[in-house]
């Protein structure tokens, strides 16, 4: 966990995205807590289970169980507002006020993984389809680009609509300006973005 | 060219709405600049021509034309033809939105 905690009345717990994006969004995320804790808001960015500096198993995760886990985070940290990351807004607690920055749909995370291990495995000489190995991980599980989801987390990626709660608001990336971070090849941070979302936060909580 | 244009259908999206989504992913994903992205026209060369589309781009490249255009790109689909050429990827873009 990272945070930044002075006992402030205002306590952000942040979700950071699943997979590679949370590679690519650390940098900005953390210049982005730096910002906030200068405007006076205490900000917070677990690890969640299997991931970063968690030691419990990556392959034994799914929605269901990283879902807890951003509860117990939010109760523990005290947190009174959520930002939640692209895939990690799949995670949000409904029971706290927040921002959504540019979610991503479940279905299409998981076409990018599988596209990514199939391009691969083109470029070793072999031949793999999208069918079959959506196949494979729904039944026992599958490594896709180096992450071992399980197959429980397989069929939840693969159902899942992404369902926004009440209470939440969108950050679009043309909000912020700038290009996505989590799409550029190399990590990268963007001082004017991490300016413009503890912006838009900080002003959102003057609104509450 | 013209007679193309014309013939696309009066609800889909418009050929250059297509073009610029277009251009805008490959700005964002392949980390160029809006001026060369601007300049691209249909013989531009992509893949094996543009040293910052390696495979893994591809992979963020095709996601990204499927979320923001709205298609599915089937693994089939997914040819040296298709990747080659500025005016390749913006006929099959057209051709799939159409299709979707």
């Amino acid at each position: 966990m990272l945070g930044f905690d002075q006992n402030r009345p205002k306590r952000l717990l942040i979700i950071s995205p699943l997979f590679d994006e949370a590679n690519k969004f650390r940098h900005q995320l953390v210049q982005t807590m730096r910002k906030l804790d200068a405007q006076g808001v205490d900000s917070f960015l677990p690890d969640l289970p299997g991931c970063n500096e968690s030691t419990a198993s990556f392959a034994e995760q799914d929605l269901a169980h990283w879902r807890d886990a951003v509860m117990a985070a939010a109760t523990h940290f005290a947190a009174t507002h959520v930002l939640a990351i692209r895939s990690g807004c799949w995670l949000v607690p409904a029971t706290l006020p927040g921002w959504l920055y540019a979610p991503a749909k479940p279905k299409q995370v998981l076409r990018g993984m599988l596209r990514t291990r199939i391009l691969s495995a083109r470029e070793a000489g072999k031949t793999e389809t999208t069918e079959e190995l959506a196949e494979l991980g729904r039944r026992d599980g599958i490594t896709l680009a180096g992450w071992d989801l399980s197959a429980e987390l397989v069929r939840q990626l693969e159902t899942e609509a992404l369902d926004l709660p009440d209470g939440y608001r969108i950050i679009e990336q043309a909000d912020l300006g700038g290009s996505p971070p989590w799409l550029r090849a190399e990590n990268d941070y963007d001082p004017a973005q991490a300016d413009a979302l503890a912006g838009a936060i900080v002003s959102g909580m003057g609104e509450a | 060219m013209t007679a193309e244009t014309s013939s696309t259908a009066p609800t889909g999206p418009s050929r250059s709405a297509i073009d610029e989504t277009l251009r805008a992913i490959l700005r964002d994903v392949l980390g160029l600049d809006q001026a060369q992205v601007d300049g691209f026209d249909a013989d531009t060369g992509l893949f094996g021509h543009l040293p910052e589309l390696d495979s893994m781009a591809v992979a963020g490249l095709l996601t990204e034309m499927e979320d923001r255009l709205d298609i599915v790109i089937d693994d089939e689909d997914v040819d040296g033809e298709m990747l080659e050429t500025y005016g390749g990827l913006l006929a099959f873009a057209e051709a799939k939105t159409v299709a979707g």
